[in-house]
């Protein structure tokens, strides 16, 4: 038994909308895999539950016309994994979501629950800020789709505004056509985990794979929020690639990046592994979209 | 209290009744309807005891609310079973392969397995080990479990072959 | 021949399909529900509660506090009874308790409708505390002026014990040796059975029933019996399928408490669940140590002197106390011989989780600490770690005289040649010699020896019942308990040899009842197979001397010309069948002249132990930069003498390495140093190996059959997880040539320790 008050069905996200003005103190609940497990320890004790899993309105994955990719914000990340569309333009965020605890999780965690739960170390969500995915929010006022990254307060946590849902993830195809993707997610364990450092780097190389055209990289758990090396991807980009090139990338990618000391990894130890592993990242992507390094 | 009548497959069997919201299904699958198969282990969707199959996918009942079953065909390891008693293959290869220790791990092991193999494609060791991984066992070292699931697998996939031809 | 053949679990089928039924689905929807008020200090008094709030919720039935109850201690410790007072547990223990001596402790319980109402109240009392100082670590805990844990034991040392041998000052006098001195640490693990602890007690007149998820029935009812000051037989306890043990419900837990709580409510139900958390930090876990070791040895690696000091830290309750570190210390001169040795064994109370037994029972921690320390004396000599152990092994015929325990054949040889053989050790050796990459292979082993039993420690003896049925087929039943080991397959084996059945004629009763099994122990120190083993041969062969008997009086013919077969009563000489069991057995009940129930019962004392031994090789990866080890492969060979059921016996070893992986590489429980709090008691946080994370597990034997056993047979359920965590360790020490001296070896202390060897920068160059 879990110890909350009241649950809300809302049938759609409109409805789901017009409950959250109604119960503006209701929590949100997508898959459950986190707010549940939170409950279980009396976070959120007594709360009223609005539960959105039901609508399946926000489930499933297409691509439109532009090519522009819609991913539902309740897709579970094995839905994520296994569809065709995604293995076949953004493989990345399918590997990423594979990363997710085990296969069970990973059939109850929803894309929207990863964003909207705000944590540092989602898995997708870091590899959604080094595509520079788009989020789709739907409120009283109707729908605004904005950059992942504005999504985020600066002291951690996603910015939703009263009676808002996340209805949709939006990759743009200009993000992710011509590019390669790596994602290394840095655990004590090789599956049911979470993530101590994790890292998401995408490649876009010239035609002759002998520059590098552009690049965007994230982190996880490195600071309140999933954050992009924005000024170490602007001091590779247009450079050709040579071999020193990863490390010259992961020297700088480090020095944006203020990871913390918890019991899951000191400071320096996440900054270690921080470059260690956006070095090997950059390294397989480039070598992925053919690159000689 | 708020109730919900929850209407869903058990098993193979449709069934309804009034739940309280507030229920796991974990917690509705041994309550209401005495499937002790489903075990409590860690109530947090770390450990897998509690895992069961909704429509055709596992999920770890304990962090799956009951009213989320409205709808939904349910499988737990009691519905493995023929009708008259007979075994699944992967319930007795679990025996043969000396899989069950405690046992207490068991129920969920065999339903990932149960989906595994009804998905009727062939899959390397180390697939296997990812496929299985959102379980905890602290008796068997995995080392049997994995036995019984890639011995099951190929005698599906040889018996498949044959009627083929 | 029933021993010796790998058939299937006798409890398997009901396994399999989810209809063996544990402690948590036998308790109806009648019973109460209890929760426990943890203390959210680390050491303290409480001074006052407030439970208004809590007594305002719809549902609560009681709430009773370390206020309430009676101020009667008892010890909590899974060992047999002794009437030797000085050789008594420790009993240090209330039901709940006033004095908080660890971040968790029980101060308060709520009995409820239900546990949703029981979680509300425990959430809304308030407790008013008195706070001091704590202390964590066993060398801080017993320097002068440290926070009292236990008001008995000054200076916080449960105990401290000394043994030696030869004269060690003299002994390192002689020129030219060479010395190896160092610290090993091993950290606090917890058992995670599957199955949390549970029980469940009610009154039936004035007697108190006690469901529960236990090793050890008889002796928790002895403990109740103390805790509750009142005559052992009004407890009954009965314990039915178990998810698992590994030494953790070896305690009494919390059937003291649960059989207190149905007398405060006038008998009816009262149900104690554990969640996952409370096991972590309010059951048991693994002691931990700190060990001190130096050893003098000479140019050819022989062990001239060595010496151990242990501190072993205890948590904030005696439970099985300094038996943990005795143990290691006895085994301490007997694994290796040396002119001259000297032991200090220190059990110290701290402010943490009371450590109990657990698989293995100091021995992993002990093995962890030797066995690192050959592979850094090998390393100075640049010896083969294979060939340090050769020169200073136990040699056969050693015999240990204390426990009686002789080594009788080259054990220690025939396993590691074996394994060595699995592994390619020579090879591997060779080509892991110079390695200068990032990512490094490393080959390493460790040797171990454990006991079978109690004996002489604590007195060992199993009882057995054997009765006919009107079939011919039998009952047994004994006291040691399956918990997931396979223990009532390897009896249904034993007992259809000793009495001549074919095995599904035996019917080992699983669900032992205090009421109704014969007095016995339970299962603890791998003692099972050994100690009912030998009740199963001598109540077997009297049982099948009765049914003889009552064969010859049907068939006048004298006994001692029959034989029983495969549940046949046969002539000796020619074999010709004469009755079936079956026959024999109905005949037996309905005869009109001499009418019985055939049925045999004895308890066998045991005054022997056995040696158990084995290895463990393992081949690792490392990557450096990223931290990580890959375990390339794993074999642990065992002489565990004759095996009774070899495939159930490779899943034991399987078993036992995995909790070895988890314990050199993973596993280890954090308490935060400014409050003492466990971090990371939860299976997310606390590092369980996964399906992921595993090699392949290779198990394999030799079996010489043990002198001392009807079936040959000796220790095999913890002495897998003696060897692992070194092994790995001394792998890693080999494709890295870091020495680490702390388990677990994870990604965190590889990072600590490549950082300051400057191995990041090497492999950085190389590259």
């Amino acid at each position: 038994m879990y110890d909350f008050n009241h649950l809300y069905e809302p049938a759609s996200a409109a409805e789901a909308v017009e409950m959250m003005q109604a119960h503006p103190k209701a929590k949100i609940i997508a898959g459950g895999s986190d707010l549940l497990v939170q409950l279980r320890d009396g976070i959120n004790a007594g709360c009223d539950f609005i539960s959105i899993y039901m609508i399946d309105e926000l489930r499933g994955i297409s691509i439109d016309a532009e090519k522009n990719i819609r991913i539902g914000a309740l897709t579970s990340f094995s839905k994520i994994t296994k569809n065709k569309i995604i293995q076949e333009n953004v493989p990345v965020l399918g590997e990423a979501a594979d990363t997710v605890g085990g296969p069970q999780i990973r059939n109850i965690g929803t894309i929207g629950g990863n964003i909207c739960n705000g944590h540092t170390g989602a898995d997708t969500a870091g590899t959604l800020f080094a595509l520079d995915a788009m989020v789709e929010l739907t409120g009283p006022d109707g729908k605004e789709i904005i950059p992942i990254a504005q999504f985020y307060k600066s002291t951690g946590g996603v910015d939703l505004k009263p009676a808002q849902l996340l209805t949709a993830v939006i990759i743009p195809e200009k993000c992710y056509t011509g590019y390669v993707g790596c994602y290394y997610k840095y655990a004590a364990r090789n599956a049911m985990d979470v993530d101590i450092v994790g890292c998401s780097v995408n490649v876009r190389l010239s035609e002759d794979k002998t520059v590098i055209e552009d690049v965007r990289a994230a982190f996880g758990v490195v600071g309140p929020n999933p954050v992009r090396v924005i000024l170490a991807e602007n001091k590779i980009r247009g450079s050709r690639v040579y071999p020193e090139l990863a490390g010259i990338f992961a020297d700088a990618a480090v020095e944006e990046i203020h990871p913390r000391t918890d019991f899951r990894g000191t400071k320096e130890f996440r900054l270690h592994m921080a470059h260690e592993i956006v070095k090997r990242m950059f390294t397989e992507a480039v070598k992925k979209a053919g690159g000689d390094i | 209290m708020q109730a919900k009548l929850i209407r869903c497959t058990i098993n193979g069997v449709y069934t309804e009744k009034y739940v309280d919201v507030r229920a796991s299904l974990t917690d509705m699958l041994r309550d209401e309807y005495e499937l002790t198969s489903v075990k409590k282990g860690c109530e947090v969707g770390e450990c897998g005891a509690c895992n069961v199959i909704i429509d055709g996918e596992c999920y770890n009942s304990c962090i799956y609310l009951a009213a989320w079953a409205d709808g939904k065909h349910i499988k737990t390891l009691e519905g493995l079973m023929g009708p008259n008693g007979e075994l699944s293959d992967i319930q007795q290869a679990f025996i043969d392969a000396a899989a069950i220790q405690c046992g207490f791990c068991t129920p969920g092991f065999i339903m990932s397995a149960a989906e595994i193999l009804e998905s009727g494609k062939r899959y390397t060791r180390d697939e296997l080990r990812k496929l299985m991984s959102g379980h905890i066992c602290r008796c068997t070292g995995y080392e049997n479990i994995l036995n019984a699931v890639e011995k099951t697998m190929n005698r599906r996939l040889e018996k498949k072959n044959e009627s083929d031809k | 021949m029933n021993v010796g053949q790998s058939c299937n679990r006798v409890d398997a089928f009901e396994k399999a399909t989810g209809r063996a039924k544990y402690e948590a689905d036998l308790v109806d929807r009648s019973a109460l529900v209890a929760k426990i008020c943890h203390s959210t200090i680390a050491h303290g008094k409480v001074k006052s509660f407030d439970l208004s709030e809590a007594e305002k919720i719809d549902g609560v039935v009681k709430i009773i506090t370390c206020f309430d109850v009676p101020k009667n201690y008892f010890p909590t410790s899974g060992h047999p009874y002794s009437l030797d007072p000085n050789h008594q547990d420790i009993a240090d223990r209330l039901l709940l308790e006033e004095h908080v001596r660890y971040y968790g402790d029980d101060i308060a319980v709520v009995i409820a409708r239900d546990e949703l109402t029981a979680k509300k109240a425990v959430r809304a009392i308030k407790v008013e505390y008195e706070e001091y100082p704590f202390v964590l670590d066993p060398l801080e805990a017993i320097k002068e002026g440290a926070p009292q844990v236990q008001e008995n034991f000054p200076g916080n040392i449960l105990a401290h014990t000394s043994t030696s041998g030869g004269d060690y000052e003299e002994a390192i006098k002689e020129p030219g040796l060479l010395c190896v001195d160092k610290w090993y640490e091993t950290p606090i693990v917890q058992h995670a059975h599957i199955e949390n602890h549970g029980c469940y007690a009610y009154m039936e007149k004035d007697r108190i029933v006690v469901v529960s998820s236990t090793q050890i029935p008889h002796i928790v009812q002895r403990i109740v019996g103390q805790a509750l000051n009142c005559p052992w037989g009004k407890i009954r306890i009965i314990k039915p399928y178990v998810g698992g043990g590994f030494g953790g419900k070896q305690d009494a837990l919390y059937e003291p408490l649960c059989a207190y709580l149905t007398t405060q409510v006038g008998g009816r139900k009262v149900h104690i669940e554990m969640t996952r958390e409370e096991t972590f930090w309010s059951n048991r876990v693994r002691h931990a140590f700190k060990y001190h070791l130096v050893t003098w040895f000479r140019k050819d690696g022989t062990f001239v002197a060595r010496k151990m000091e242990a501190y072993s830290r205890q948590g904030g309750y005696a439970s099985h106390g300094h038996t943990i570190a005795v143990k290691g210390a006895g085994a301490f001169n007997q694994i290796y011989k040396s002119d001259a040795f000297k032991t200090e064994a220190y059990t110290v109370y701290t402010n943490t989780t009371a450590a109990g037994a657990m698989r293995g029972y100091g021995m992993p921690q002990f093995t962890f600490a030797t066995e690192c320390h050959t592979d850094d004396i090998a390393a100075v000599l640049h010896m083969d770690p294979v060939e340090i152990r050769r020169k200073n092994m136990m040699e056969v015929g050693f015999k240990d005289n204390f426990s009686g325990n002789v080594n009788y054949f080259p054990s220690h040889e025939q396993c590691m040649k074996k394994a060595m053989d699995y592994i390619h050790w020579d090879e591997k050796r060779k080509l892991y010699a110079n390695q200068t990459g990032p990512v490094r292979r490393g080959i390493g082993m460790a040797i171990f020896w454990y006991n079978t039993g109690g004996y002489p420690f604590v007195l060992e003896l199993s009882s057995c019942r054997m009765i006919l049925n009107q079939d011919g087929t039998i009952q047994v039943q004994v006291a040691e308990t399956e918990i997931g080991q396979g223990a009532d397959t390897a009896f249904s084996q034993m007992a259809a040899d000793a009495v001549g059945l074919p095995m599904e004629s035996v019917h080992v009763v699983t669900v032992q009842d205090t009421d109704i099994t014969p007095f016995g122990f339970g299962a603890y120190a791998s003692r099972q197979t050994y100690m009912a083993g030998k009740a199963i041969w001598k109540t077997g062969r009297m049982f099948r001397e009765k049914l003889l008997d009552y064969a010859s009086f049907l068939l006048k013919q004298p006994a001692e010309t029959m034989d029983i077969i495969d549940g046949i009563v046969v002539n000796s000489d020619s074999h010709e069948e004469l009755m079936t069991m079956q026959e024999l057995a109905v005949t037996a009940f309905y005869n009109p002249d001499r009418a019985e129930q055939i049925t045999a019962e004895s308890t066998n004392q045991c005054k022997s132990n056995a040696y158990s031994f084995g290895c463990c090789f393992a081949e690792v990866e490392v990557d450096i930069p990223l931290c990580k080890v890959k375990i390339l492969d794993m074999v642990n060979v065992h002489d565990c003498g004759r095996l009774i059921n070899p495939a159930l016996a490779r899943a034991q070893v399987h078993g036992g390495m995995s909790m070895a992986i988890g314990f050199g590489l993973s596993e280890q429980l954090i308490y935060d140093p400014k409050t003492g709090r466990p971090v990371n008691g939860n299976l997310l946080d606390y590092k369980i190996s996964t399906t992921m994370d595993h090699p392949h597990l290779e198990a394999q034997f030799v079996e010489n059959p043990e002198p001392t056993h009807p079936f040959g047979t000796k220790a095999l359920g913890e002495p897998p997880t003696c060897p692992g965590a070194a092994a790995l360790r001394n792998a890693i020490y080999n494709a890295t040539g870091v020495a680490f001296d702390e388990a677990p070896v994870n990604a965190h202390t590889m990072f600590k320790k490549f950082s300051e060897t400057g191995l990041f920068e090497e492999v950085e160059h190389n590259v």
